[in-house]
């Protein structure tokens, strides 16, 4: 079982490790300015342009790597959102009682029952399209099934006589929420931040496929594919570059979720 | 008197009566059993005296007087407790030595880790625990975890919910052995809130026996489970499987 | 010939550790057999070895024989031959299933009754154990009854295809001590008049000494010392089986000791 994790765990940085180490590359260097159309239009890949050029004449490689900061900063911004967010209103619900209680229950069921696509639709269409808006709009809508995990998990933390014990020695409720129920539920959650990046940065390109993501010229993935779609024929690499890095991330990033399970708990090296 | 519960009462807020007129002292040096079965109320009157719970009448009479929130701290150095269940009642992700030292830093006695040792040492564990955690230990030695963790500010009263009923028949002996040693050791006395009436004689001086949230006998243990005056008292004793 | 012969039963986990080791027993029809151990004794697993049961990860070697079913290495339902009843009933039983078709199901599945003859099937089952209110109990959620309630609706259901063999494993462990005494007494009670073989496990000695009538006393996974348990109780020959008496006696005499000086 847990060797199966390690598998899973390894194959899964391995190709973290791939996209976040192109888009620690783009910063120090990259083959082509992003706006460089002196290759021409739809060259083939092969020569100076490792992935060819797209219908404008820019650089496909330099794109995709570009298109990796947009994917690995929505996962970060859109964890950190959603994390936030919803681990404040997880532990507020999970100490509420009765009718508050109830209430954010309902409140979250309703949220989770959005789509997280339509959600953060209507968000950019009030709020118009920006990288900014998208982020906010996907960890708004991750924030509401991290809220109810993290509910559930502290009340099953708050039934544990080891709590009952630290109030019993005197210890605080705030000190009780740091020593006690924010490290017991860490990994759960943590894992779920984890599988919840991947679906962000899904999110993401689905927007930016439907324009209502990253405006041009920023190259998001689901830009790249929007816009490859009419020379498929003609270019396939184009479509499947972005396509590829984007399936690599999201399998990578659900890989190495489900391979820190083990690695989270004492009892481990048992 | 160390503590004095007078007239308790408890109602849910379905109004249903948990507990009803429990009135119960506990003195220096005599143990006393709470016996009951689930349901009865046990739990309850072990929340209220620990100050987790407020009762609906009556009030707890601590060192001479009502017991009130200012003194909560001075209560809680005075009043420990030990759970049932030795593997819910240790927090996985913390050390041994700091799962002990808890009380240290709740109640404001200072974190001294030779108190810590000290602990261990008095419930029979090496010194080498402080440095490891829970899953690593059985339910026996588990359960000596919780009760150093109890004794490490040197309270005078232990609260005791089924501290044994989860343990081995020969682990049960040695947990046993271990708080009767403690009593005598170290003035401290305890409230035993438990179903098995082996162990309420060994340990106990007075039997308090609770039925649907009302204290039907109380007594010397001799007396109440010698020569039982109610029916469900003598119910209970019959119950008990003996060796033939 | 026996019922069940279990020769040489040895349950290793995944990493090769014996967990059950070597283990020889047998249970003639209408026997009482108690296997006694505490925690890490093996004495569960042996139990779930014999029905076929055994989590994944665990392999038994050695044989078992259960009504002339190689229950090793070709397990078959053990339905209609043996039934077992747990310590915690509220696990074994499914919490969106009333009692009663929780009871009719075994009954459908290996005696196939239909209809009225189902339902009075049933009806005669919880009459079996002792359950008063019977239309109201076979009509209520598990949930909704009290532990000694709920254990005797896994009791019913275990003994309702009539089978052969009765595993009990800690069945009274969770319940008050009233309770248990009942719950001992109807476990005698069905024994006797069905002539059912009982294997009774727990690691409580006086308990087992309420229905067993002979015992393996289990130890890290091996049977130290068998036996009457009269006799093993009056003269415990193996030092744990010593241990575990004295142990008992310990709280026996302490209530014994009580009114004596009043």
């Amino acid at each position: 079982m847990s060797r199966r994790r390690s598998l899973h765990l390894a194959a899964g940085l391995l190709l973290v490790a791939v996209v976040v180490g192109g888009v620690l590359l783009s910063y120090l260097w990259l083959p082509f300015a992003p706006d460089d159309t002196s290759g021409g239009r739809l060259a083939p890949p092969g020569g100076d342009h490792l992935l060819g050029t797209d219908k404008l004449g820019r650089d496909l490689f330099t794109q995709l790597l570009i298109g990796g900061r947009i994917a690995i900063g929505t996962a970060l911004g859109a964890v950190t959102v959603g994390g936030v967010l919803g681990v404040s209103f997880g532990l507020v619900a999970g100490f509420a009682t009765r009718w508050l209680d109830d209430a954010a229950a309902v409140l979250l069921d309703i949220l989770i029952a959005f789509p997280t696509l339509l959600l953060a639709m209507l968000i950019v269409a009030g709020a118009g399209a920006s990288l900014a808006t998208a982020v906010i709009a996907i960890g708004l809508a991750m924030a509401a099934v991290v809220a109810r995990l993290t509910r559930v998990l502290v009340k099953q933390i708050l039934a544990r006589d080891y709590i009952t014990a630290a109030r019993v020695a005197g210890i605080s409720w705030p000190r009780i929420v740091v020593s006690h129920v924010l490290p017991n539920i860490a990994p759960t959650v943590s894992v779920n931040l984890a599988l919840q990046a991947g679906l962000a940065v899904l999110a993401e390109a689905s927007l930016s496929y439907l324009g209502l993501g990253t405006p041009p010229p920023n190259a998001s993935w689901g830009r790249m594919l929007y816009e490859a779609q009419a020379t498929v024929l003609v270019a396939p690499v184009a479509a499947l570059a972005p396509g590829i890095a984007l399936v690599a991330l999201v399998i990578g990033v659900n890989l190495t979720a489900d391979g820190l399970r083990d690695f989270t708990d004492p009892r481990r090296s048992r | 008197m160390i503590l004095e519960a007078r007239n308790i009462g408890f109602a849910y807020r379905s109004g249903a009566a948990a507990l009803t007129g429990v009135s119960l002292a506990i003195e220096p040096g005599r143990n006393v059993a709470l016996v009951g079965e689930s349901g009865a109320g046990k739990t309850t009157l072990l929340r209220i005296l620990l100050g987790l719970a407020q009762p609906s009448t009556g009030e707890l009479w601590y060192a001479g007087s009502p017991l009130a929130r200012p003194r909560m701290r001075d209560y809680r150095r005075s009043v420990q407790a030990v759970f049932q269940d030795p593997y819910s009642s240790l927090d996985p992700r913390h050390r041994i030595g700091r799962i002990v030292a808890e009380p240290l830093r709740g109640l404001g006695l200072g974190v001294d880790q030779s108190r810590v040792a000290a602990a261990l040492d008095a419930v029979g564990l090496p010194a080498d625990a402080a440095g490891r955690y829970p899953h690593e230990f059985s339910g026996g030695q588990r359960q000596r975890i919780a009760i150093a963790r109890a004794i490490v500010g040197n309270p005078r009263l232990l609260l005791a919910d089924e501290p044994v009923s989860a343990l081995d028949l020969t682990t049960r002996v040695r947990i046993v052995d271990l708080l009767a040693s403690l009593c005598a050791e170290r003035d401290l006395t305890i409230m035993l809130v438990s179903h098995d009436l082996g162990v309420v004689a060994e340990l106990c001086q007075h039997t308090a026996v609770l039925e649907h949230g009302r204290l039907v006998e109380q007594g010397d243990t001799d007396r109440v489970l010698g020569a039982p005056s109610h029916p469900y008292t003598r119910k209970l004793i019959e119950s008990v499987p003996r060796l033939p | 010939m026996s019922l069940l012969t279990v020769d040489g039963l040895t349950v290793r986990n995944g990493t090769g550790t014996a967990l059950v080791d070597d283990v020889s027993f047998s249970v003639a029809p209408g026997d009482r057999t108690g296997l006694i151990g505490e925690s890490g004794s093996g004495k569960s697993l042996t139990a779930l070895a014999v029905l076929g049961l055994l989590p994944p990860g665990l392999t038994a070697s050695g044989s078992i024989l259960l009504d002339g079913a190689d229950m090793i290495r070709a397990p078959r339902g053990h339905g209609q031959v043996a039934a077992i009843v747990f310590q915690e009933p509220l696990t074994a039983l499914d919490p969106l299933m009333t009692a009663g078709r929780q009871i009719a199901a075994p009954i459908r599945r290996f005696r196939g009754l239909r209809g009225a003859a189902l339902r009075s099937a049933v009806a005669e089952a919880l009459a079996e154990v002792h359950l008063t209110d019977a239309d109201r109990i076979a009509r209520s959620y598990p949930h909704q009854l009290s532990g000694g309630q709920r254990q005797r609706v896994a009791i019913a259901m275990a003994i309702a295809c009539r089978p052969k063999l009765l595993i009990a494993d800690e069945p009274t462990t969770a319940l008050d001590v009233t309770v248990q005494a009942e719950i001992l007494d109807l476990l005698d009670r069905i024994v006797t008049t069905r002539g059912t073989a009982l294997l009774f496990i727990t690691h409580d000695l006086p308990v087992a000494a309420k229905v067993v009538r002979d015992t393996h006393v289990m130890r890290h996974g091996r049977i130290v010392e068998s036996g009457p348990i009269l006799d093993l109780v009056s003269h415990p020959q193996h030092e744990y089986t010593r241990t575990l008496v004295d142990s008992a006696r310990r709280f026996d005499a302490a209530l014994k000791r009580t009114g004596r000086d009043s």
